[in-house]
Formats: C-alpha cells, structure tokens, sequence
C-alpha cells in the first residue's frame, strides 16, 4: 500500500514541479507564464507524436531516455517519501541511490555520442565533467548524514527530523545549502544550464536530447522531471521533522517540494549561466561545504 | 584433487605452445590445450575453494628450495581468474594472431608458459619456487611484450618493462631472504613482529612495482600498450594481480602488521586510482587508456588492503572485513571487465589496425556483438549496477561509511572516511573516460577511411568475450553467491577478522536490488526499442545543421578537456600548436599530448642528471696501462707505509 | 751475509738506475739480463753447503734469466719494427730522480717493517723494495709494450731478491721461474698481435678497447 501511494505520488506529482518553476519565473519576470499543467500537456503532445532517428545511431541513443525515466522511479522507491520508512531499505541503499543516477547518466552521455554531432559531444563533455566534481559533494553530506543518524540506510539517515536538528544544525544547513548547488547543477538549472535557450554557449542538458523526438523525448523531459522531484525530496526529507501517518507526511513532503520548486524557480530569475570557468569553482565550493559540515559532526 | 587437476591445468597451459615451434599446422593444437588446461584449472580451483589445502611435492634439486605445491583458498581464490583470462585469451589468440602472421609460435609458446608458471607461483609453498616462477612469469611476459619489437615504441616499452621488474625481483629477493632469517624455513611460515616492519616496506617495493601502484606504474601504460591484446589482458588482469597476491600473502603471515604501513597502503591506494583514471582521461591511444585504467583499480584495491589493516590496528573488526572483502573481490571483478575490455578493444583496434582512437568511430554499426561486450565492461569498470564493478565499490563504500558512524576516531580512523569521496571522484572520472573511449570509438561517425574496411570478427574472437561478460553479468546479479568463496579466501587472508561479518546477509539485498534494476531497465529498453521500431531515418538534426561531417564531431581530447585541465598541475600537458594567429592565418597544425608525469618529468630527467654527474667518474676509467699499473704502485705504497708506522 | 752478496745487491740496485736511465731498448733488455744473471748466482754466495741440487738449479735460472728470455724479447724487437728508442711519459731525469728518492726510502725504512731480527741487518729487504719500485716505475712510465716486458722483468728480480730470504727451499724461486717464462711467451704472442691490430705497440692506442 505504501509502495503504491508513494509511486502514484511520484510519478503524477513530478512535472507539477516543472511548472511550478516556470510560473514563478514568469510571475518574477512580469508575465503570465504557463499553465501550472503545461508539462503534462507537453507529454501528451510528445507521445502523439511519431519518432524520427538519426542515421548513425544505434539502440544506444534509445536506451539513454529508457533509462533515463526508469532510474528516478527506482531511485525514489529507496527515499522515504510517505512515512518514516521507505519501501525500499537496507544498509548501504545509499551508495546504490546515487549510482544508479550514475547509470542514468553514463546511458544519457553515450546515447548523445551516438548521434556524432558536435553539439552533443559538447554536452556529453560538459556533463561529465560537472558531474565528476559533484559527485564528492552528494557523498560528503550522506557521511555528515550517516554520523548525525548512525545509520547506513536512506530512510533513517534522511529522517534525522526533530533531534537531529537539535543536534547538528550548523552541519545540516551547510549539507542542505551544498545538496541544493548539487540538485540545480544535476538538474540542468541555471547557473548551470539554462533549460529555456537553444544556445550552444548555454547548454549542457538540452544539448544532450537535440536529436530526440517524439515517445522518446518525451519520455526525457518526464525522466528530468522526476529526477528533479526525488532530488528535491531529498532535500525536502531534511528540512521536515519525522513524520506521523504517511498521507500527512507525503503531503507535507509535496507542499516543501513546491516551496524548493518555488526557491529554484527565484534563483533562476535572479541569476545568469555561470561561465563556464566559474562552474567547477562553485562545485567545488558545494563540496568544501558538505565536507566542513562532515567535519563538524566529527567533533 | 584439487592440486592434481590444478597441476595438471598448469602442465596443459605450459605445454599448449610447443607444438608451434615444431610445425605450422600444429599451432592449431594451441587453442584446445589451453582451454582444456583452463577448464581443468579452473575445476582444480573450484574444489580447492572448499577443500582442505592439498600439498603435492615433487623432487628438485635446488638447495633450500623445494618444489612444494599448496592449493589453500587464497591460491585457489586468485588462481581462477588465471586460468579463465588464458582459456579465453588462448581461444581469442586463434584468430587473432593466426598462424601466418609474424611470431605466432612465440605469442604461443610464451603465453602458455606465462599462465602456467603464473598459477605456479599462487600456488608456491617454497619461496625460492615463488621467485624462480616469479622471474619466469617476469621474462616471459617481457618477451611478449616484445613480440612487435620492430616498432621503436614497442623496444622501449619493453625495455622499461624488464628494468622495472628487475627491480622488483631484486626487492623480493631482499623479502625472501629476510623472511628466511626471521622464520628459519624457506617457505611461508608466520613472520614475529619484530622483522616484520622491514620485510613490509621491501615487500610494497616489489609488489608495488609489479602491481603496477603509482609511482611505481611507469612500466604499465607502455607495456600494457604495446603487447598483443589477448596478452594485455591477461597481463592486466592477472599478472598485475601478482603483486597484490604477494602483498596479501605477505600479510597473512603478520599477525598485526603496523598501523603506519596501512595508512601508507591507504593513501598510495587513493593516489594510484585519482591519478590513474586522470591520466587514462588524458589518452588517446585506447590500450593506454585501458592500462591506466588498470592502474586505477590496481589504487582501489590497494585501498581496500589498506583499509583493512588500518581498521584491524584500531581493533573494528567487522570494518576490516569489509575492506578485505571488497579488495579481493575486485581482484576478481577487475580481472574480468578489464580483460573483457581488451579483448573487445583489441578486436576493434585489429579491425581498423590503429590504436589512435580519434582515427575510429562508428564502429558499432559494423560490429555490434563487439561494442555490447565493450559497453558492458565500461558500464561494470565504472561500478555501475547491476554489474560487477558496483559490488566491489561497495563494500569499499561501506567500510569508510561504516568507520564514520563509530564514535571514537582516531587520526588513521579519519583518513578511511576520506575513502569515499576519494572512491566517489574516481568513480565519476572513470564515468567520464568511459563514456569518451566507448563514444569515441563505437559511436558517432567514422573520423577517417581506416574504418570503412572494419568488419566484425570472426566467432571465436566472440566466444573467447562470451564467459567473461558471463561472468560480469553473474557476479553483479548474485553476489550473495559469490560470498561463500569470498568468505573462504578471506580466512586465510585476514584469519582474525574473518568472522566478523556476515556477508552473504549483508550483500542479499543489493542482489535484489541488482536483479529488480537490470530487468526493468532491460524491459524499458526493449519496449522503448520495439514502439520505434520503422521510425523514419534522417541525417542527424544537430539543430538544423545541412551538412554534418566527420570531423566536426568531439575527438577524445576534447571531451576530456575539462578534467584534464583541472588535473593539470600533476600532468601538464604537451602542446605544439600555432602561437600567435595574423590577421589571415594560413594552415596550421595543432597537436597535443599528455606524457607520463612521473617518468618523463621526473625520473627520467633526473637519471639522465645523475647518469651525467657519474660521467665525471669516468675519467678514472682511461684505458691506459700505466695508469692501472699507477694505482697499483700506490696501493702498495699507502699499504708499506701503513704496516710501517 | 758474505760481503759479495751485499756487493751484487749494490749492483743490482745501480742496474735499476742504468735500465730506467737508458733510451736505447736493446740496452735495456740487455741491460735486465745481465741483471737477472747476476741476481741467479746470488744463491751460490748466500748458501752454506753447495749441493747439486742448488747448482743445477742455479745453472737453469741463468740460462733462462740471461739467455732464453733476452732472446725472446730482442727477437720480438726485430719482428716488431719499431724504432728501437724507448717513449717515456716521464723524463729521464724526473725518472732518476724518483728512482733514487725511492732506493733512498727504502733503505732507510726497511728495518721498520715486521720482519725477523735475522734479516733486519741485512741488505736483502731494501734492495728487493728498491727494485720492485724501479720496476713499477719502469711500468707506468713507459709507452712502448716491450718497455712494459722488461719493467715486469724488473719487477720480478726484486721479488726473487725478496723470495731468496727464504732460500732453505727455493721452491718458491722456481715457481716465479717458471711463470716468467711462460709469462714472456705470451707476451710475445700479444705484442704481434697488438703490432698487427694497430700498427703499433704504442700503448696509447690500447685505450681505445675502453669502451
């Protein structure tokens, strides 16, 4: 029962996210904006549509977006969404967390390569690198996180709740703070990507999926859409105290996961894209932070 | 039974290449008695696992040695990959390198009697036998090594090759001799503490060098490059492994080895696979890539090592546990996908004849079977799940997990917590060369003509790839399986922490998880495959570009231009391009490459330095009669004049 | 010691100056003959009883040490064709010099060596020092290879002066005995071989097999 509320939640709340994000950028910028829906209109058109395959790939370019959606799913059923728990817990699930979306993006990155453009070797070079220097980051606050719990599992680590803020506040800030550059930078956000623009100088994500059309590039926008929600539940996770029944805990998470959707959507509007020099510097600065907050909890 | 059919693998393997020198046509015989040595081999191996060690003695007449075969777990444990990687390298070499090309009977001869004195020394209970078969091992892989050596790079790599493994036989007869005086045997009998601290640092000498741990890897790129491919399988994924047997042999025998040596083996660990990945990224010759890649896995396993003396030093049993597990078992895991790599790469790099990897592209399209075996050893060096790669990483990942939740720390405690974002940047930059080597090579469109005549290899080359990929696959989907003969080894390994964890209990879970993620992937996939199935084929869209070409496409280096620059302090780069441009800038030719820090800036300038300032001591040398006579007279003199007083 | 042992030794050692003070080669083999001839009677003065023995052995080593071997090597000159001048690294005089300051030493710390009180008195000792340093410098001084020969031949009559302290047995005379002649064999032998190698037995040009 919970594995299904928590699956439903997932995979029908994840492109409200998306369209969180755009309104409260365009209600920053003036306008209107989209419709709240917009994302799920956007799927229903792709899904219509008929695909188009380049000459030089290979079922590599097809198993990327495969992939792509799938390891979200099963990424999320080992995060504790709807109660203290999730359906998926052992020790060590973390380290399995966080490869899988490794997986995601070793698919995604050789799927870009496959098509031998130039403008998808670029983002496939480009994520890559960004990726490696985030990666240390992630890791360091799960150590802060498994000191502050004393566990190995996900459940417990993110469920610190209450007491661990008692606890370890100044630790658990600087994880946040660093776990959110790691989700904008994951999660093709400005200041590191721009997801609106086409253009070569501001790309990284969009690039990747040029040639995909169709079933399957639809199937990569619901992908980023729930990967951004499970990493925005990661954080969320954090931020709210141990929960009591499920449905009150799973609607609390969504409320706090509109809210980051909201903050995100308030730093895209104030800033630009990074240059590019400057990205490895703010990552690396994520991972100084997640590395002091684990030295902190090591006193 | 065990030794028996072990021996008896041995015998096979060494004899599977004499019949070559006596005729062509008998070269034939090779393939069939190495594989029939492997399976005999790996039978012996199977049975031994579980079994009591079997000793078999044979006469021989060397003094103080004694040809003492003992087939206990651990030799069992790091015996099997041997026979496997020369069964399948065996079989791969039939097509390979057939029978009309130049040195086939010597690529023959010399890698069965590689393999067979291999085996030999994992299983030696002497240790003049280990040296003997360790030296051995060590030319016959020389002349292997050697087998191109019409190409100038090739002399030089081997040559490298063999002084830097002399270097380390010289090491090990220090070892040998010096465990002589502290145990009184010749064989490997427990070692009292108080010799132990010497025999430790020269043993991490000659295995270090032999295992290729930076800095003392400057042999491995070069040779490992330069070899046949089924011989640099077998040469990175067992021979290497040598080293490390040593080295756990070694401390098996020390009961409480010294917390410092741990830390040492820790952090050369957490050097030798950041720096190797970095440098693999900085490649583009695939072979090179690859045996920088070894040297990557070769740090991880270090680290593991080194995790499990430190934790068994500050007395966290079950951490120490952990960390010798997840050595040995990539010691296993890394002789499967990095063979299963060369054996893939070396079949591309035999199609288009170049090793260049900026030459290549598109290969997929022309040899399917060849880049899924390639992109399934990629996918498991990199550790994802579901394969093999992932379960070795973490165990590694729990132990430094496992060291932060304990209460205490002391200062060695906090350096196995740096273990996991050391392993985290590793595992990510090993994503990142991937991804360049499998994009450059298999994907994308051709970069130049070499490729339009490749074809896929005939089906033996792919049956030799079929039982390593097996093997991947098998391990990363039931590691729980793979327990028990982990828990065997370990109990010899590290006797006093063999106990301390259940690891069939504690790995169940991730074999779930591994089969739940490979079969919804894999369902994804073929139903994604099967509703575009018949979608319309277009030029690629690349944003509305008219004319895509070959060459606008991102060459290995710049895909690794980002990381390599960010490691650019420890291997800086060669660059010969254009400097200044005019307004109108004519053709200019633009070229780059990443040379080998530690021997080209370090050592290799400094032994020139030093072989010039001996030059000055030359000048005693004069060739000249009297002068010699001179030195004579005057010995005489100080010696009348001494005795005299 | 009967007096005319003590005056051969006196000659022996003024020998030494005329063979390091000669520029003509055949002079100087000549020269180490007559030197070697005198140093074989030598035991006739310095034994008490005369015993066939001791005279057949003295017969032998004058024969070869002031006949067999002087041929050798003036035949070797003639096969050779080389200027019969000697080339000496060191001048003549500068030679002398270090001949006579190494006599000079010799003679006045030879007691200071450990020997036995019996020969301390006696001229033995100094006198085979003296010639086993003239023949050194012979060695390292000269050029040409048959110069070389006939410093070996030097040096080899002071260790039979040193040797004839023991002269109870004089085993150990006729062991040296018999190496130098095999030893002027092989020279022989080698300095054609060199002459035929370099065109020369300037010894100069045997560096070249340095490397």
């Amino acid at each position: 029962m919970n594995v299904l509320a928590q699956l439903l939640l997932v995979l029908l709340a994840s492109p409200l996210v998306l369209g969180v994000i755009n309104r409260t950028k365009a209600r920053v910028a003036g306008r209107r904006g989209q419709p709240l829906l917009q994302a799920y209109f956007d799927l229903l058109k792709l899904l219509r549509k008929r695909t188009v395959l380049s000459t030089t790939t290979t079922w590599v370019f097809l198993a990327g977006p495969a992939v792509a959606v799938v390891v979200p799913i099963l990424a999320s059923l080992l995060v504790p969404l709807a109660g203290p728990r999730a359906p998926v817990a052992f020790t060590g699930d973390l380290i399995l967390f966080i490869y899988l979306f490794a997986l995601a993006r070793f698919l995604t990155t050789t799927a870009a390569l496959d098509t031998g453009s130039a403008f998808e070797g670029m983002g496939a070079a480009r994520e890559v690198t960004f990726a490696a220097l985030a990666e240390p980051a992630l890791f360091f606050g799960m150590l802060a996180l498994a000191r502050i719990s004393g566990s190995l599992s996900l459940s417990s680590m993110l469920t610190v709740g209450g007491a661990g803020w008692h606890r370890a506040s100044a630790a658990l800030v600087l994880v946040i703070a660093s776990w959110f550059i790691v989700l904008l930078a994951e999660n093709s956000r400005l200041p590191f990507d721009d997801p609106n623009t086409h253009l070569e100088l501001t790309m990284i994500h969009e690039v990747m999926v040029l040639d995909h059309s169709g079933p399957a590039f639809g199937l990569i926008l619901y992908g980023s859409a729930l990967k951004l929600f499970v990493f925005s539940s990661l954080v969320a996770r954090l931020l709210l105290p141990r929960g009591g029944s499920p449905l009150i805990d799973a609607a609390a998470l969504l409320a706090v996961v509109l809210l980051i959707a909201i903050v995100i959507g308030l730093v895209e509007s104030g800033m630009a894209r990074l240059r590019l020099v400057r990205i490895p510097q703010l990552l690396i600065t994520a991972t100084l932070a997640a590395g002091f907050a684990a030295v902190l909890v090591l006193r | 039974m065990s030794a028996t059919l072990v021996l008896a693998g041995i015998v096979l393997c060494a004899i599977s290449g004499l019949p070559a020198l006596a005729h062509r046509r008998a070269m034939l015989l090779a393939a069939p008695l190495i594989i029939a040595g492997a399976i005999a081999g790996l039978a012996g191996c199977a049975l031994g696992l579980f079994a009591a060690p079997a000793i078999v003695n044979f006469p021989w007449p060397v003094p103080g040695g004694a040809f003492q075969v003992r087939l206990d777990a651990l030799s069992a444990f790091f015996a099997a990959p041997v026979f496997l990687l020369a069964g399948a390298g065996g079989l791969y070499a039939e097509r390979y390198w057939p029978a009309t090309r130049g040195g086939a009977a010597s690529v023959r001869m010399f890698f069965g009697i590689m393999t067979a004195a291999l085996v030999l020394m994992i299983a030696a209970a002497n240790t003049i036998l280990f040296v003997v078969t360790w030296e051995i091992v060590a030319v016959t892989a020389f002349l292997l090594v050697a087998t191109e050596h019409e190409l100038p790079e090739t002399r030089r790599a081997a040559w490298i090759y063999l002084v830097s493994s002399h270097v380390a036989t010289l090491a090990l007869f220090a070892v040998v001799v010096l465990m002589h005086a502290a145990t009184g045997t010749w064989t490997f009998a427990p070692i009292p503490s108080s010799s132990a601290r010497a025999v430790l640092w020269l043993a991490l000498i000659a295995f270090g060098i032999k295992a290729g741990l930076m800095p003392f890897h400057i042999w491995l790129p070069g040779a490992h490059a330069s070899a046949p491919s089924h011989v640099s399988a077998v040469m990175s994924g067992v021979v290497i492994k040598m080293g490390i047997y040593g080295l756990v042999r070694v401390l098996s025998l020390i009961d409480g080895a010294p917390s410092s040596f741990g830390v040492t083996l820790l952090l050369a660990g957490i050097a030798s696979s950041i720096f190797g990945v970095a440098f693999a990224l900085a490649q583009h010759d695939l072979k090179r890539l690859l045996a920088y890649h070894s040297i990557e896995n070769i740090g991880i396993i270090v680290t593991g090592l080194g995790i499990g003396l430190v934790a068994q030093s500050h007395n966290m049993p079950s951490i120490a546990l952990l960390g010798y597990a997840g050595a040995l078992l990539h010691v296993w895991n890394h002789s499967l996908f990095k063979s299963l790599l060369f054996l893939s790469g070396g079949a591309a790099i035999h199609a288009v004849h170049t090793r260049e990897m900026d030459r290549m592209g598109g290969l997929a399209r022309r040899m399917p079977a060849t880049a899924a075996a390639f992109l399934a050893g990629a996918a498991a060096i990199t550790g994802l799940p579901p394969l093999n790669g992932f379960i070795s990483e973490w165990l590694l990942y729990l132990a430094g997990f496992a060291a932060i939740t304990r209460p205490a720390a002391a200062a060695p405690v906090l350096l196995l917590i740096l273990v996991v974002p050391a392993l985290a940047l590793t595992g990510a930059l090993a994503l990142a060369c991937f991804v360049k080597a499998f994009g450059t090579v298999f994907l994308g469109v051709p970069r130049s003509e070499v490729v339009a005549h490749a074809h896929e290899v005939p089906p033996s080359m792919r049956a030799a790839m079929a039982p390593l990929l097996f093997a991947c696959v098998f391990i990363g989907l039931a590691p729980a399986a793979v327990a028990p003969l982990l828990g065997r080894a370990l109990q010899i390994a590290a006797p006093r922490v063999a106990g301390a964890a259940n690891l069939t209990d504690l790995l169940q879970p991730i074999q779930t998880a591994a089969v739940i993620v490979a079969g919804v992937c894999a369902i994804a996939v073929v139903l994604l495959l099967a509703a575009t199935r018949g979608a319309r084929r277009a030029v690629t869209w690349d944003c509305g570009y008219n004319e895509p070409t070959a060459r606008m496409q991102y060459t290995s280096s710049s895909f690794a231009r980002g990381l390599v620059a960010f490691f650019g302090w420890a291997m800086p780069a060669e660059v010969h391009g254009p400097r200044a441009f005019e307004l109108f800038p004519g053709a200019a030719k633009f070229e780059s490459h990443v040379p080998d820090t530690v021997l080209e800036r370090a050592l290799l300038p400094s032994l020139s330095r030093g072989e010039r300032l001996l030059g000055y001591a030359r000048a005693i040398q004069s060739g000249r009669v009297q002068l010699y006579l001179l030195y004579v007279v005057l010995t005489l003199l100080a010696l009348l004049a001494w005795s005299a007083q | 010691m009967p007096p005319i042992a003590d005056s051969i030794l006196i000659l022996l050692l003024l020998m030494n100056f005329f063979i390091l003070g000669t520029a003509n080669l055949r002079a100087a083999i000549r020269a180490v003959a007559l030197q070697g001839l005198l140093l074989s009677l030598l035991p006739l003065f310095v034994e008490s009883t005369l015993t066939f023995r001791l005279v057949a052995l003295v017969g032998a080593t004058a024969l070869i040490k002031g006949m067999v071997i002087p041929a050798l090597l003036l035949k070797a000159l003639r096969d050779v064709h080389i200027r019969h001048e000697v080339e000496p690294y060191l001048g003549f005089v500068p030679s002398l010099f270090l001949c006579g300051v190494g006599t000079a030493l010799a003679l006045l710390f030879a007691d200071s060596l450990p020997l036995a009180p019996a020969e301390r008195a006696s001229l033995f000792v100094p006198a085979s020092l003296a010639t086993l340093l003239a023949g050194f410098l012979v060695l390292t001084t000269r050029r040409k290879a048959i110069s070389q020969v006939t410093g070996y031949l030097v040096l080899e009559n002071g260790i039979y002066v040193f040797g004839l302290l023991l002269y109870q047995a004089m085993v150990v005379e006729v062991g040296v005995l018999l190496d130098l002649l095999v030893g002027i064999f092989i020279m022989g032998i080698v300095l054609n071989h060199i002459q035929r190698e370099f065109s020369s037995v300037d010894t100069e040009r045997l560096s070249r097999l340095r490397e």
